[in-house]
């Protein structure tokens, strides 16, 4: 589904991936680890094709087609779904009005017809159940004066009325008390189907207590330094990344 | 260069079509001559002439303001043409003898003065050029005692109600602008609801410039009895032409003692192409006067126009009287906007409230200007004034000037104010939802002015919303 081989993106001066490689099939979980301002974020954008940063070699082939050629807003239709890490606030809009206009491009985008308010408060409904989220929410400004809590499980939110083909959460459990971190997870692993795939940027080995990995990736210096399976994950919880940065001595 | 809010493209402005009528013009020029002409031509009894003619006597004296924060070459005001009519408009008897060029002409702005509108609940007068052609629903509102014509129309017909308030809250010596009208006002609506009656529909005027060269100037008066209720609509469009056009309007309302009088406008004259050719100098006045416990509040969607200069104020006249102003203002292209608001407040416990949304966008600039003035004997009188300006793109300008003189120490006034900048960061969030750049900004922006929006009359609240859309659209790249 997602075929990553050799990337290199910078932003500015900055060179920030340094080539990344990385293949993700359908049905299949991943999880990024690795330590702060190691490069996963800006994976998780590049792949959404924020215009900040600037791929400088290397491709993206998704679903047979080369990513890197989409507008951001062509590849959110086509299925591709950033959870952000710092989602963006939207004064004015109510989460309900936002939500409806995504999922009318993207069915637009696939020659179906859109849903009017009315039609949209069923699929809304349901949804909501999904991530245990109160209708009230709905009413409100896109994330505007939204616990951070609030704002990643919104993400959720919207990723399960949008039914991504590959959805990148971007440290969607940072923040998130206990309760909802069981909700999301859960959330996510309903929306798990055998023709799409996750990745996960995570910093935590209980967010896959809960979604099980097939594959772990140490992200380090733009790198990805090491794969594994789930066990590298609770290595990586015991033994932290250091023995994986500093080469052992002869 | 990621920026993407950088580049400029104007959509075309989809009212730009020039409607082929036979018109009664008279040539370009404003002399004492003109005046008596535009009269006789409006068969007008002598009082409404020498009103007139005070008024040309003073204009003559006055020059035209400098103050406002837009520039443009100067204004020959005798290139202009002051009086211009589609031949066909006599005296109508209905709306079957409208010609139907001019019918064609409003249906195809969205304006139908017929069926359409009746659904909707509005009565329409409709203001070709200078003359009113048509008003619609005169017998439901006649059932409920409303008056609602043209100026004209007024002025023979109750004409004891006309020479009463005309000029009674906007003097013709007001300024430059209001004793030209004042001088060459062709025609306009008026309004008059009687004692305890509420309006029973919205309504609504539609004022479109069709004649090249000449100006447009109407003058609207509505009067709301003691404890009667109006809702009033306004729009205006015209069409594109290579040269500017001079729009100098008046509006004066006097709302009496419990009366409560809302008037929204949703302005979209040409604004003259992405270089700044052509386009309406829109130069207006509007003002209402706000007695014992009555309530006046403007509500504007400005878009269109070169250059906007208009501040709908309010004078609280009377004890526990309320004046509100809610104002989205959209610079694009080379617009240039100079607009906000006055609050006198006079009397006692009086209350205003101002809400100003500036959006620039292009190489547009846009101004706020607003004062809020209190009156030694307005104990406890209180304005919130609200003032956010948003920019779109790094060629544009916002300003904000903010005039206060409080001379009653028991009066309580807040200031708010803000500058943002639409984020690459908000547009990026909306295009990772599957929302293209112009759908996203459009988004954003009606989140922005979301608090006059729902000032407005539903049904138009829409068409706001798209307009805001439509003028938006290729101010990102
Ligand atoms: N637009 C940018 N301009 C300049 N530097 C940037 C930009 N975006 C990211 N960086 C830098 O690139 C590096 C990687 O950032 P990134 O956000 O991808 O890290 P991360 O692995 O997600 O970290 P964290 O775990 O803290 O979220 C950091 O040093 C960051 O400061
Ligand atoms: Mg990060």
């Amino acid at each position: 589904m997602l075929k990553i081989t050799n990337l290199h993106a910078s932003a500015g001066e900055k060179e920030i991936l340094k080539g990344i490689s990385l293949t993700v099939n359908a049905g299949e979980v991943h999880a990024i680890m690795g330590p702060n301002g190691s490069g996963k974020s800006t994976l998780a954008q590049v792949i959404a094709g924020h215009p900040g940063y600037e791929v400088t070699s290397g491709t993206i082939e998704y679903d047979g087609q080369d990513l890197l050629e989409l507008e951001a807003e062509e590849r959110a239709q086509a299925g591709v779904f950033l959870a952000f890490q710092y989602p963006i606030e939207i004064p004015g809009v109510t989460n309900a009005y936002f939500l409806r206009a995504a999922y009318n491009e993207i069915r637009k985008a696939h020659n179906q017809p859109e849903l009017d308010p009315i039609e949209f408060l069923d699929v809304m409904e349901e949804k909501l159940k999904v991530v245990e989220m109160d209708a009230s929410m709905m009413q409100r400004s896109v994330n505007a004066g939204f616990s951070g809590g609030e704002k990643k499980r919104n993400e959720i939110l919207q990723m399960a009325v949008l039914e991504p083909k590959l959805a990148v959460l971007d440290e969607t459990d940072s923040g998130l008390d206990i309760d909802a971190l069981r909700i999301v997870a859960e959330g996510v692993n309903k929306l798990k189907r055998p023709d799409n795939a996750t990745i996960l940027v995570t910093h935590y080995q209980r967010l896959l207590n809960y979604i099980v990995p097939d594959h772990v990736h140490v992200l380090a210096g733009g790198r990805i330094i090491k794969s594994g399976g789930k066990e590298l994950a609770l290595e990586l919880e015991a033994k932290g990344y250091d023995w994986l940065l500093e080469p052992v001595p002869a | 260069m990621s920026a993407t809010i950088e580049t400029l493209v104007n959509k075309e402005y989809q009212y730009g079509f020039v409607t082929d009528v036979d018109t009664d013009t008279i040539p370009p020029g404003l002399t004492e001559e003109t005046v008596r002409l535009i009269s006789k031509k409006k068969e007008e009894p002598e009082w409404l002439l020498e009103w007139r003619l005070k008024a040309f006597r003073r204009w003559q004296t006055m020059t035209e303001p400098t103050w406002p924060n837009v520039s443009y070459e100067p204004i020959d005001y005798q290139a202009h043409t002051y009086y211009s009519a589609p031949k066909s408009v006599k005296p109508l008897q209905s709306l079957d003898e409208v010609d139907p060029e001019l019918l064609k002409t409003y249906e195809k702005l969205g304006i139908s003065l017929t069926e359409q509108k009746r659904l909707a609940g509005v009565a329409v007068d409709a203001i070709f050029d200078s003359v009113s052609v048509g008003t619609t629903m005169k017998e439901e509102l006649a059932k409920a005692g409303v008056i609602f014509c043209s100026f004209g129309e007024a002025v023979r017909e109750h004409p004891e109600l006309v020479q009463k308030y005309l000029g009674s809250v906007v003097p013709y010596s007001d300024n430059f602008f209001a004793a030209l009208n004042s001088a060459v006002f062709s025609d306009g609506s008026f309004v008059y609801v009687p004692k305890g009656v509420k309006c029973p529909l919205e309504l609504s005027t539609y004022f479109r410039i069709n004649a090249a060269n000449t100006g447009q100037f109407e003058r609207t008066l509505i009067v709301a009895d003691e404890g009667a209720s109006v809702s009033y609509l306004e729009g205006c469009t015209a069409p594109k032409r290579d040269e500017h056009q001079l729009h100098a309007a008046v509006v004066e309302i006097v709302a009496l003692d419990r009366a409560t009088v809302k008037y929204s406008t949703v302005q979209n004259w040409y604004a003259g192409d992405s270089e700044g050719k052509g386009g309406i100098y829109n130069f207006v006045t509007k003002r209402g006067k706000a007695f014992t416990d009555a309530k006046i509040s403007w509500t504007q969607v400005e878009t269109g126009s070169a250059i906007t200069w208009k501040y709908p104020s309010v004078i609280l006249q009377g004890d526990n009287s309320v004046g509100e102003f809610y104002s989205v203002a959209v610079v694009n292209g080379k617009q240039q906007a100079d607009t906000g608001t006055k609050m006198i407040h006079i009397g006692r416990n009086t209350r205003s409230t101002i809400i100003s949304k500036g959006i620039s966008a292009g190489q547009g600039q846009n101004s706020y200007r607003g004062q809020v003035k209190v009156l030694p004997k307005a104990a406890g009188a209180r304005n919130y004034t609200q003032c956010d300006s948003m920019l779109i793109g790094n060629r544009c300008g916002a300003h904000t000037f903010p005039y206060i003189e409080v001379a009653n120490n028991s009066a309580t006034l807040e200031h708010e104010a803000s500058t943002s900048k639409i984020g690459e960061d908000q547009i990026f969030y909306c295009k990772a939802r599957g929302l293209n750049a112009e759908h996203a900004i459009s988004l954003i922006v009606a989140g922005f002015c979301k608090e006059v929006f729902k000032e407005l009359p539903m049904e138009f609240a829409l068409e706001a919303q798209q307009l805001l859309g439509i003028s938006l659209e290729g101010s990102v790249g």
